[in-house]
Parts: structure tokens; sequence; C-alpha cells
């Protein structure tokens, strides 16, 4: 018995939701092996095989690999899978594209979205917007699942796993990759920030000129609720939620935002939550930790020279 | 070129569920369902391509018992030309879901296969990519832009730091992510000649799928609520309160 975890890299690095999900599969105690492909994997095994818990890296390298399409990671998981009784992988977007068909592929029912192990084979997950937790026992004889990385620590580095390279089935050649425009920002990723501050749609064209200058005093992420990125005062890759991104930073501090059930389904997990909003009726209150009751305009760059001078 | 819709009779999306105090299971009996919001999306998007000329005919295909007719209908007001039942009165998981969506693909040969980034309710997100695994055809998710050419589709889809532009050979599935479109408003002559439209139904016997359970929901509970925020009275307090939490570094 023993597990694959499926790695995912950004560049030559791997991606912080790669050291979650290897945290997530220790939880069956069983030998862990992670599979790294891309165009040029050298860089990244050579990361991948530090992270303590694994005992061995599977590298698996290929042109076609450079961009992976869900139909070619599902080949290569499952020209392995045969050698697993448990396949992981983190709840991101290619974790989501391409685990469900994997299990289909094996006749598996595949465990979405998991945010605590019960060894064996019982999984919490949430469902109905982050409003209801429920324990799912399954009951297949190989357990497929993907697991929301922030419910997880990271691991830790310090191992020193063996390196295997394995062979690549050839392109299925049914999709191609055209292109990505992905937005260039010098904050950190939403999904692993340790802070994150966010606005709703209040701020207005100001969004960035008021968020901004805090964000990078508290190295946080930005977020916007779906209201504001709706209204174009902010990036869609910036939103926050249910539909959006979910989050569970160090500290969420959401400002102008009303908390709208679909907003809170994606911060919910955050340790601590702080409000600022004009209005002291705004559902946000109920659901964090701290409130201010202020005017946004005023209050943010307040805030802003608070934090110079402390 | 004939567009295949799935449409979940799902739970209404502002309704907050109810767990059951003796079950300890979330109670959908009574409460108010509606056509899967990410479905109406689908539906609005096959509806513009028919629109555009490059779509024949759009078939909407739902699962459920008798009350699933009610999302049928809907989708029979916002364009589609007809509406498949496949009747079961049981609880089906996503696996099964995709077994038997790909029995109707095998009847009607749809070129391009819609179905919701997720449904509301379980939010499971996995029935479109499981139905392209078993078809062994491509799949664009969380798609927030199309373009139908003669043997491809052009996917745009949202992906963790912006966008990614993908083509997929067609026979394709495509899961509808929120911004693909604004369903149009229905009119209400629409919505009385949809109560007048055929729904076809096939008993779920007659497709010959394995539908048994391949887990149990043992047991579901609402998530802790924090007491509610303690309030502030300005900024110095906050900073004071973050730092004292040793958020701030």
């Amino acid at each position: 018995m023993s597990v694959l975890v499926l790695a995912e890299r950004e560049g030559k690095q791997l991606k912080p939701s790669t050291y979650q999900a290897v945290t997530a599969a220790a939880a069956w105690q069983l030998p862990i092996d992670l599979l790294v492909y891309g165009d040029d994997v050298e860089a990244v095994a050579a990361e991948a095989k530090q992270l303590a818990g694994v005992c061995r890296v599977l590298t698996a390298q290929a042109g076609h690999l450079l961009h992976p399409l869900v139909e070619d990671v599902q080949e290569l998981v499952l020209s392995i899978a045969k050698q697993y009784t448990h396949i992981l992988s983190a709840h991101s977007v290619l974790g989501k594209s391409v685990v469900p068909g994997i299990a289909a592929r094996l006749d598996i029912a595949p465990i979405t979205d998991v945010i605590e192990i019960k060894a064996p084979s019982t999984y919490v997950r949430p469902g109905y917007a982050g409003n209801i937790l429920s324990t799912i026992k399954n009951h297949e004889p190989v357990q497929i699942i993907t697991v929301r990385a922030t419910a997880f620590r990271a691991s830790n580095r310090g191992g020193d796993a063996e390196i295997f390279t394995i062979d690549v089935p050839p392109a299925r050649e049914i999709s191609q990759w055209i292109s990505e425009q992905l937005t260039h920002s010098e904050r950190p990723e939403l999904n692993s920030a340790r802070v994150v501050i966010a606005g709703g749609r209040s701020l207005g064209e100001e969004f960035n000129a008021l968020l901004d200058p805090i964000a990078v005093q508290l190295d946080a992420a930005i977020g916007a609720t779906r209201a504001c990125v709706d209204a174009g005062f902010a990036a869609n890759d910036l939103q926050v939620g249910q539909t959006g991104t979910i989050i569970a930073p160090e500290l969420y501090i959401a400002v102008g935002i009303s908390g709208a059930m679909q907003h809170l389904a994606g911060i919910k997990d955050s340790k601590i939550i702080v409000a600022i909003n004009h209005d002291p009726d705004a559902p946000i209150f109920k659901h964090a930790d701290y409130g201010l009751v202020a005017d946004l305009f005023t209050v943010l760059p307040e805030l802003n020279s608070a934090l110079q001078q402390s | 070129m004939k567009v295949l819709i799935a449409v979940k009779h799902a739970i209404d999306y502002n309704v907050k569920p109810n767990i059951h105090t003796e079950t300890g299971q979330v109670e959908l009996a009574q409460v108010k369902k509606a056509i899967n919001p990410f479905d109406e999306i689908s539906l609005e998007e096959a509806v513009r391509l028919k629109e555009r000329g490059q779509v024949s005919e759009i078939i909407a295909v739902s699962i459920g018992g008798a009350e699933a007719k009610d999302s049928l209908r809907h989708a029979y007001a916002l364009g589609a030309d007809r509406a498949l039942l496949i009747e079961t009165d049981a609880q089906l998981q996503p696996l099964a879901v995709a077994k038997l969506l790909k029995a109707i693909v095998a009847r009607e040969q749809p070129q391009l296969i819609f179905l919701g980034k997720q449904a509301v309710g379980e939010d499971y997100g996995q029935t479109g990519q499981m139905l392209a695994a078993l078809l062994g055809v491509g799949v664009g998710t969380f798609a927030s832009t199309i373009q139908l050419n003669d043997d491809h589709v052009v996917v745009t889809r949202e992906v963790d730091k912006g966008t990614q532009t993908l083509s997929v050979k067609l026979p394709a599935v495509v899961t509808s992510d929120l911004r693909l479109n604004e369903p149009r408003f229905i009119k209400l002559p629409n919505l009385m000649m949809a109560k007048k439209k055929a729904i076809e139904t096939i008993a779920v016997s007659e497709l010959d799928v394995d539908l048994v359970p391949r887990f149990s929901v043992i047991s579901s509970r609402e998530p802790q609520q924090k007491p509610g925020a303690i309030q502030l009275a300005n900024v110095q307090e906050l900073v004071a309160k973050l730092r004292q939490a040793e958020v701030l570094q």
C-alpha cells in the first residue's frame, strides 16, 4: 500500500499547495511517492526530494508537459496508478480538472475538496457553500481525493527522497494549449498568503490606491468580492469566495465587505478576521474577530500610516 | 451541430440548508429547488451559439424524480429544443451521473456537451471531468469564454492567476464558470409555452448503468461560528490587537 501525490509546479518551483498536499497524505501513514512532471523537471525534482515524508520522487519529463493538459496528466497518472492504493492532489484548478477523470477511468469515486482525512477512508468536506461540513465514509478499494490545501500546514524540508525517472505516455493531442494571460503581481498568491486584505465594491475606482500600500506593508495578497470584480474594479482572479479563491490566511482584513454567504464561504477558515465597514449591521461583523465601524476612505489611509509608524 | 446540456434540479442557491436533528443529514425533502445556476449559464451559451447559426439543436437532459421537470421546463423557456428526463428517485453520486450521461451521449451524439463547473448543493465539481474521461474526449473546465469552430472549440478558462486559452477537438465537454455569460431574463410567454412542451422520460433501468453508491455521508454539521466581532474604536486599537495576536510582522 502506498500513496501517490501529484505535485504542481510554477516555473522551476513547487507550488506551496504541493507542500500542503504532502502533509495531508501523511495521514495514511503509508509510503508517499511524489510525482513531478514538466518539460524540464530537474530543479523541481531537487526541491521535491527535500520534502519531509516523501519516499520517492517520480519525475516525468516531456516537451508536451510544458503546459500540462488535462488529458496528458491523466494518461501519465494512469500509467502508474495500478501501483497505488491512494492518489491525492491539491484541490487546485489543475487538481480539480484532472483528478475526477483519473478516478472515472479507474471506475473509482473520488472525494473532492477534503479538509480533514480520518484514516483510513473517512473524510470531512464542506458543501452547500461552506454552510455544511459532511463526514464521508468512502467504500472504494482505492482512495482518490483532492484536498483543500489551506486546511493543511505545509510540510517541512529536510527529507532526502530518491529520484526515479518514469516513462511519459505520448501526448493525447485532443486539446492544445494556445495562450495564458497571467497577472504578474508583486503580491503573494491569494491561496497561500499569510495575510489577505480584500475590498468590496464600495472602494470603487480607489480600490488599488487604498489597498496597495497596506498590502505592501503587511506583505499581504489582495482580494476582492464578486460584486467588486463584476463592477470592474478588480481583476477576476482576485475574487475571494465560493466561486472564486477559497482562503485561510493567518489574518484576513475585509474592507467594505458586507459578508454575503458566498463570500463568507471563502474566508471562514481564516484564523483572525478583521472587518472594517461603515454599516454597523453588516453581517460580516458576526463572522469577524475584530470590527471597526468607520468610513473606509478615511480609515484606510489612517491604517496605512499607523502601520508605517509601528 | 447538436449540443447537450446537463441540467440539475438543485437546491436553490439562496436557501440555507438545515440539518435533520435525528438523522444528522441535510434536509432535502421540503427544500426549494431550482435549476443549478451554472446549468442556466450553459443553456444561455448554447442559445447564443444557436442564434449565431452555429448550433442546430439544444437538448437538455436531467436526472431525477418528476420534480426535475421544473428545471427542464426552465430549460425550454430559455430556448432548449428538446428535454429528456432520466427518471429515478435515487440520490445518485457523480460517477453514476457521469455514466448515465455517457449513455445519453451515445444515443444523441452531440458535438458539444455542457455541464456546470459544479452544482449548488454538495459542490462536488466532478461530473463534467468524469464524463469527458469516460467518453475519451477533451474537456475545457471553468470556461469563461468559448468560441465554437467546425471541428474544435476554443475555451478560455479561469486558472489560479489569470486565464488560459485551450483549443479542444470536438466532440468535447465544457464546464461553465460564472463569467461565461449572464443568462437572459425569461419572458412570461416563453414560460407558458414551456409548460406545454413534452418532456421525454427514460427509465433509469433502460440505460443499464451501475448506480450503487460508492461512499456514504455519515453525518453533517454546521461549521463552528465565531462569537461575533469585538468592536474597536479606532485604528490604533486595531493595530494594537493585531500586534497582540502576533499577526503583524
